[in-house]
């Protein structure tokens, strides 16, 4: 496989994205194991500054769009920018974390270049010299090994699932402008809406407290939210819950909704069935609290406890309360 | 094409296209095929791909608020007639089949198929759901919309039209974005775009009367190659530690002690 690395390192704000540096940390390793370099391509509005740090997980290069009409995701104006980087990089990989950004952008890319996107990818190795995905489809129930046909191999990453790693020593990159002059184009990006104040997406949280039916109406996830809040994590719902109308869509883990792996997933009045099983299976450890001892939740969860989730669920938080301020 | 007109509420032409994928049902249990490269889908039940349904109904309400037509399309075998029906049921109506029983079921190549056979077709709306539930690639919707080089906003939770524009909330990480875009466009919808409806024993019996359209999709080749599809490496079994609050501070202590996690 001949060619550098190219990574798109996602910003949000004039910050990276934390799965930005999973990618360039993979990239690394790649570029390092094939004997080539590695470019990142950072896209947004008030990066100058920051770019640079992208040396610090491995990037031996970076290309840099900046302009402030550049600072919300333009599917179009973002793709023009890629294509850009492409032609100047002629990468034999390209790497995006699989973000709704970049699982937009992949595949127009690829269109425009003849070649394919392994979405979504868990795995990355070199057979031969060429580059083997794995990537989960049926929602994890199986994990298929593909190769690209075509080149540059586009490949998205799904986020917590690669570790960061800053180089010690880290890279000093050369910083290259991308020229960007605002095209025609028939699209409008207006603005971002947040929703309520919550920090992290579900797919970035490495804690996710999430609950089910068994939490009885959307007034009891107050106690998911506290206990959420003293772990630093976020709150998440099975499709039940998203259902009844309980909690937004953007809140479900499972086959229609997120796929997440965090370290710790604790699922509470959470059953378990497959569709929800198989949004959160790549979790590192699963907790699960629920009052029926025969729920399946129990059959692989790491540690279960069996009883009511309006006594335990405060209890943990208290608990873990202790234990933070002991730490 | 233009927009369909400035002022959508006289507006009665409004040409939407959803387009469908039949997909195993979410509770079906995956198994691999004996070739090892795929799943065997033999014993499966098929439907609508759910984001689909969300589309399909996203694109019968713009129908009924502007009037028009609504059109589904669908690549697969002579079994997508059950999902046709369906479809045309649930307010489609009519129907264009891309009938081939071993089409290449890669995103590239079945965009490619799609997008050959809509450069013929006259639309202003072309809807999809943001990816198909069993392949999981998000990907036919961008590469449909960029060979026919129209713009697309992808994972849609909400889509009306302003001033002959349409007016889309894009779902994205902690929020959405606002995009605006001329018109024909193609929008990929995400969960609960629309809800969808119920189609009643007499809509499914008119369904039947409704025109299909059944044509030979040009095939293309696959950007993909499976080298082998495997079963994901089975969780230990779960551990019970114990009922009640009692069990709280133990959960804390292994949390922090045997899987360090905090």
């Amino acid at each position: 496989m001949k060619g550098p690395v190219l990574v798109f390192a996602e910003s949000s704000g004039s910050q990276f994205r934390k799965t930005s540096y999973e990618a360039l940390t993979e990239g690394r390793r790649l570029a390092d194991l094939l004997g080539t370099e590695e470019y990142a391509l950072a896209i947004g509005h008030g990066l100058e500054s920051v770019a640079s740090d992208l040396g610090k997980y491995g990037a031996d290069h970076v290309l840099v769009a900046e302009s402030p009409d550049l600072g919300l995701f333009h599917p179009e104006y973002y793709r023009l920018i890629a294509l850009d980087a492409a032609k100047k990089v002629s990468p034999g990989i390209l790497l995006l974390p699989a973000t709704s950004a970049g699982k937009d952008l992949a595949p127009r890319v690829a269109i425009h270049l003849n070649t394919g996107v392994a979405s979504d990818c868990v795995q990355l190795e070199l057979q031969d010299q060429e580059l083997v995905a794995t990537r989960p489809a049926y929602a994890g129930k199986v994990l298929l090994k593909v190769k690209v046909i075509g080149t540059p191999k586009i490949v998205t990453l799904r986020p917590n699932v690669f570790t960061s790693k800053e180089l010690s020593p880290q890279k000093n990159p050369s910083l290259d402008r991308l020229p960007f002059n605002r095209p025609e184009s028939r699209m409008t990006v207006k603005e971002f809406v947040a929703h309520g104040d919550k920090k992290l997406d579900l797919t970035e949280a490495s804690v996710i407290v999430s609950g089910g039916r068994g939490m009885g109406g959307p007034e009891n996830y107050k106690i998911l939210e506290e206990l959420a809040n003293v772990m630093g994590g976020v709150v998440g719902a099975s499709r039940a819950s998203v259902d009844a109308g309980w909690r937004p869509h953007s809140d479900q883990v499972g086959q229609t909704g997120r796929t997440v792996s965090p370290t710790l997933y604790i699922a509470c009045g959470i059953s378990g069935a497959i569709q929800h099983r198989v949004g959160m299976m790549n979790s590192k450890v699963i907790v699960a609290i629920n009052k029926d001892p025969e729920a399946p939740i129990f059959g692989f969860a790491d540690y279960g406890i069996v009883g009511d989730v309006f006594e335990i669920v405060p209890a943990l938080t208290l608990e873990m309360k202790k234990f933070y301020a002991k730490a | 094409m233009d927009v369909p007109c400035s002022e959508p509420k006289s507006c009665s032409d409004l040409k939407v296209i959803v387009c469908i994928r039949r997909v195993p049902d979410t509770s079906t249990r995956v198994k691999i095929a004996s070739s090892g490269k795929s799943v065997d889908t033999s014993d499966v039940e098929f439907v609508i791909n759910p984001y689909e349904e969300y589309a399909l109904e996203q694109g019968v309400l713009l129908k009924e608020k502007y009037g028009g037509e609504v059109t589904v399309l669908t690549l697969g075998p002579e079994k997508s007639t059950q999902i046709i029906v369906k479809a045309l049921a649930l307010g489609a109506t009519k129907a264009i089949h891309l009938k081939s029983e071993n089409f290449p079921d890669e995103p590239t190549a079945v965009a490619r198929s799609i997008a050959s056979e809509l450069k013929a077709v006259e639309f202003d709306v072309l809807l999809f759901g943001k990816k198909g539930v069993d392949d999981d690639s998000q990907q036919v919707g961008q590469i449909v919309a960029e060979l026919l080089g129209i713009p697309c906003v992808t994972q849609v939770v909400k889509l009306d039209f302003s001033e002959g524009r349409a007016v889309a909330h894009r779902e994205v990480e902690g929020g959405f974005l606002v995009v605006e875009t001329t018109l024909p466009a193609a929008f990929t919808a995400e969960k609960d775009l629309a809800i969808p409806r119920y189609a009643s024993l007499r809509e499914l019996v008119a369904a039947r009367k409704k025109p299909i359209v059944t044509t030979d999709p040009q095939l293309f080749s696959p950007m993909l190659e499976i080298l082998a599809a495997q079963y994901p490496p089975a969780r230990s079994p779960g551990k019970v530690i114990g009922k009640g609050v009692e069990a709280v501070p133990l959960l804390v202590k292994l949390l922090h002690e045997e899987a360090k996690v905090i």
